[in-house]
C-alpha cells in the first residue's frame, strides 16, 4: 500500500456566483465535518473568486475550520482554466486527503479537468460518502446504470480522493452564529494560456417558479397527464398547497413541461417535505431523483406501476377526477378555517 | 477545411431497463443498444458545420466489436470516417483511463473541434469530455446549447443552472454537447448503403494508440469499484382503490394527518 501520510484534511470547493455561495457548498461542508471527524482532521473550504473575502464568515458558521481564500480578478466569473489552475495549485500546495465538489454544471466541469491535471481519480454524483474504518479510505457510493444499480468506488493509490456530490443529497450542518474559520489567503499566479476563453455575455434565466430544488412541496406530473393543458390542474393543486410544479422526463420529452422542472437522473434531485407524483409510473431514473422526499404520495391508474414501491400513500384511480376534487376540498377547508 | 472529431459511445437504452420485481436485479436481456443521446447531438452539430462551411467529420468510439454499429450509424448520418478503439487491454477503464486512451487516439487525427456528449446515459459522469481536453491540452466548453463557427473561434452558449454564458473559444477546442443543442437527422437509405458497402470502420488496437500502459484499462484507473448492489427501495406504502370522491377525501385526510395542511 502506498504511503499518503502527508495528505491531510477534507477540502470542499466553495462555489460562489456573484458573491452568493451555492447551497451545495454548505451541504458539502456538513458532510466534510463528519468525514473529518472520522479521519481526525479538519475541514478546509476553498473559496475562489474576486473580492469574496467577506464570504469566509458564513463558511465558518457552517462548519469550515479553515478557509483557503484564492482571490484573483481572473476568478471573477467562472471559466474552466483559471479555476482549474487555482484548484490545482491549492492541491499541489496543501496536499488534501479528500476533495469534494458540488455536482453542479460548474463542479462537473471543473473537477474532471482538475482530476486529469493532478492525476487522481474522481467519482461523479455520489449519494453517500463515508470513511472505511479499516483502511481510512473514502467510500464513494453513486448510482450507476441510470440509477438501477449502486456502486461503491474507492481511490486506493492516488490522492486526493475526489468526488462530486449532487445538490440536495447531503444535509448542511446547523449554523453556529459567530463561529469563525481561520482565513488563509493563498496567492497563486494565474497564468493566461491558450485554454482561456472569453465571456461575451451572461444571460440570466428569470424563472423562480422553476426552482424546484428549494420547494417544500412538489406536485409532479408524468406521462399519465396526457397533455400540456392538463398540467394546469397540477398548478392549481400546487397553488392551494403553497408548492411548485415539477415533471418527469416523459412529460418534459412530450413538451408538456420545461426541462428545468425535470426530476430524475438526467434532471434534478429533489428532497421536498412532500412529493405528489401524478400520472408518473416511476421509471428508475425518475425514482433516483425523488425517493429521498420525506413524504411521497402517488396518484396513478396503473396498480402495477413502480411508483408504488416508493410511495407512502397512494390512490389507484383517475387523476382527472381525483386531483381537481382534492384541490377543491383543500380550498374549501382553508376557506372554512 | 475544418477537421472535426466526434466521440460517440454505444450505450444500453437505460429507459428500457427494468428490475426483476422478485429479485430486485436488473433485467439486461433484450435491452437495445443505442448511440448515446448527448453524443448524437455532438455529431449532428458537427454535420451541420460540415453542411454550412464544409468539414471532414471523423467519429471515434471506444468499446467492444459491437460498437461498430454506432459508428456505421454515424457514417450513415453523414460522417466521413470512423475509428473504433477496441482491445481487451483498454477494458475496465474508469473515466481517467478512458479519457487518456481516447485522447491519445484522437491526437493521431487532425482536429479543430472535438465534440463529446456531456455525459453517457449508462454512467452519467460527464467526466470524459473535460478530462480529454486536459490530456489534449486544449480548452473545453461544457454543456453547449448553441454553437457557431466565427473565424478561428467558436461562439458557444453554455448552460448553467440559472444562467447562460456566451463564450468565445479559440480552436482547437473541445465542446461537450447537450441534447438541447439540436434534433439529430435520421440516416438516409443512401447513407445506410454507403455506411455498410463503401465506407470503412478502422479498428485501432493497443499498438495503434500512443498511450502509456500505466494510463489504460483497469490498471491505469485510479478508481476501483469496491462493490455494486441493487438499489434498496423502501417498502410499499398504503395504496387504496375507491371511487374518485372517496380517494380525494383519503388524500386530504393524509395531508392533514401529516400536517401538510
Amino acid at each position: 500500500m502506498k504511503e499518503f501520510s502527508e495528505y491531510k484534511g477534507v477540502y470542499v470547493f466553495v462555489q460562489q456566483v456573484e458573491g452568493v455561495i451555492a447551497p451545495v457548498s454548505f451541504e458539502l461542508i456538513g458532510k466534510a465535518k463528519e468525514l473529518a471527524k472520522s479521519l481526525n482532521t479538519s475541514v478546509y473550504a476553498v473559496l475562489c473568486g474576486y473580492n469574496v473575502a467577506q464570504l469566509a464568515d458564513e463558511l465558518g458558521e457552517y462548519g469550515a475550520d479553515t478557509v483557503v481564500l484564492i482571490d484573483d480578478p481572473a476568478l471573477a466569473e467562472y471559466t474552466t482554466e483559471p479555476y482549474a489552475q487555482a484548484i490545482y495549485g491549492a492541491i499541489e500546495y496543501f496536499k488534501p486527503e479528500v476533495f469534494l465538489y458540488g455536482a453542479t454544471t460548474i463542479g462537473r466541469d471543473l473537477a474532471p479537468r482538475v482530476s486529469a491535471r493532478v492525476h487522481t481519480g474522481l467519482t461523479a454524483d455520489c449519494t453517500k460518502l463515508e470513511i472505511d474504518a479499516e483502511t481510512g479510505r473514502l467510500l464513494m457510493t453513486r448510482p450507476a446504470f441510470g440509477g438501477n444499480l449502486m456502486a461503491t468506488i474507492v481511490c486506493p493509490d492516488f490522492r486526493p480522493q475526489m468526488a462530486t456530490v449532487r445538490p440536495g443529497v447531503m444535509q448542511k450542518a446547523e449554523r453556529e452564529e459567530g463561529r469563525r474559520a481561520r482565513v488563509l489567503p493563498f496567492n497563486i499566479k494565474i497564468e493566461k494560456n491558450d485554454c482561456f476563453i472569453e465571456i461575451l455575455d451572461v444571460i440570466k434565466k428569470m424563472n423562480e417558479a422553476a426552482d424546484i430544488s428549494s420547494a417544500d412541496i412538489l406536485v409532479s406530473g408524468g406521462r399519465g397527464m396526457g397533455s400540456k393543458e392538463n398540467f394546469q390542474m397540477l398548478y392549481d393543486l400546487a397553488e392551494v398547497l403553497g408548492g411548485r410544479v415539477a415533471a418527469s422526463r416523459a412529460a418534459v420529452d412530450a413538451g408538456w413541461a420545461d426541462k428545468e422542472l425535470q426530476v430524475g437522473q438526467t434532471g434534478k434531485t429533489v428532497r421536498p417535505k412532500v412529493y405528489i407524483a401524478v400520472g408518473i409510473s416511476g421509471a428508475i431514473q425518475h425514482l433516483a431523483g425523488m425517493e429521498e422526499s420525506d413524504l411521497i404520495i402517488a396518484v396513478n391508474r396503473d396498480e402495477t406501476a413502480p411508483i408504488w414501491s416508493v410511495a407512502d400513500y397512494g390512490v389507484v384511480g383517475d387523476l382527472n377526477k381525483v386531483i381537481p376534487m382534492l384541490t377543491e376540498k383543500i380550498r374549501a377547508m382553508k376557506e372554512n378555517a | 477545411m475544418l477537421n472535426i472529431v466526434v466521440c460517440v459511445k454505444q450505450v444500453p437504452d437505460t429507459n428500457e431497463v427494468r428490475l426483476d420485481p422478485k429479485t430486485g436485479t436488473l433485467i439486461r436481456e433484450g435491452v437495445p443498444s443505442i448511440m448515446n443521446p448527448d453524443d448524437k447531438a455532438g455529431l449532428e452539430a458537427a454535420l451541420r458545420i460540415k453542411d454550412e462551411l464544409g468539414a471532414v467529420v471523423r467519429v471515434v468510439s471506444m468499446g467492444p466489436a459491437q460498437a461498430d454499429a454506432v459508428l456505421r450509424e454515424a457514417l450513415a448520418m453523414g460522417a466521413d470516417e470512423a475509428y473504433l478503439i477496441s482491445d481487451r487491454a483498454f477494458g475496465g477503464a474508469d473515466t481517467w483511463a478512458t479519457s487518456s486512451t481516447i485522447a491519445a487516439a484522437v491526437s493521431k487525427l487532425p482536429y479543430d473541434i472535438v465534440f463529446t456528449g456531456r455525459q453517457a446515459i449508462d454512467g452519467d459522469t460527464a467526466q470524459v469530455g473535460p478530462q480529454m481536453a486536459e490530456h489534449l491540452g486544449i480548452p473545453n466548453v461544457s454543456y453547449a446549447e448553441e454553437i457557431r463557427v466565427v473565424g478561428d473561434s467558436l461562439i458557444v452558449k453554455r448552460q448553467f443552472e440559472n444562467s447562460y454564458q456566451v463564450v468565445r473559444v479559440k480552436m482547437p477546442c473541445l465542446v461537450t454537447a447537450l441534447t438541447e443543442l439540436n434534433r439529430p437527422r435520421y440516416m438516409t437509405p443512401g447513407g445506410i448503403f454507403e455506411a455498410y458497402r463503401e465506407k470503412q470502420v478502422t479498428v485501432w488496437t493497443r499498438p495503434d494508440v500512443p498511450v502509456d500502459d500505466s494510463n489504460i484499462g483497469l490498471k491505469g484507473s485510479p478508481t476501483r469499484v469496491k462493490e455494486s448492489f441493487p438499489k434498496a427501495l423502501k417498502g410499499k406504502g398504503e395504496v387504496v382503490t375507491m371511487d374518485a370522491e372517496a380517494e380525494a377525501d383519503y388524500l386530504l385526510a393524509k395531508l392533514v394527518e401529516r400536517h401538510v395542511i
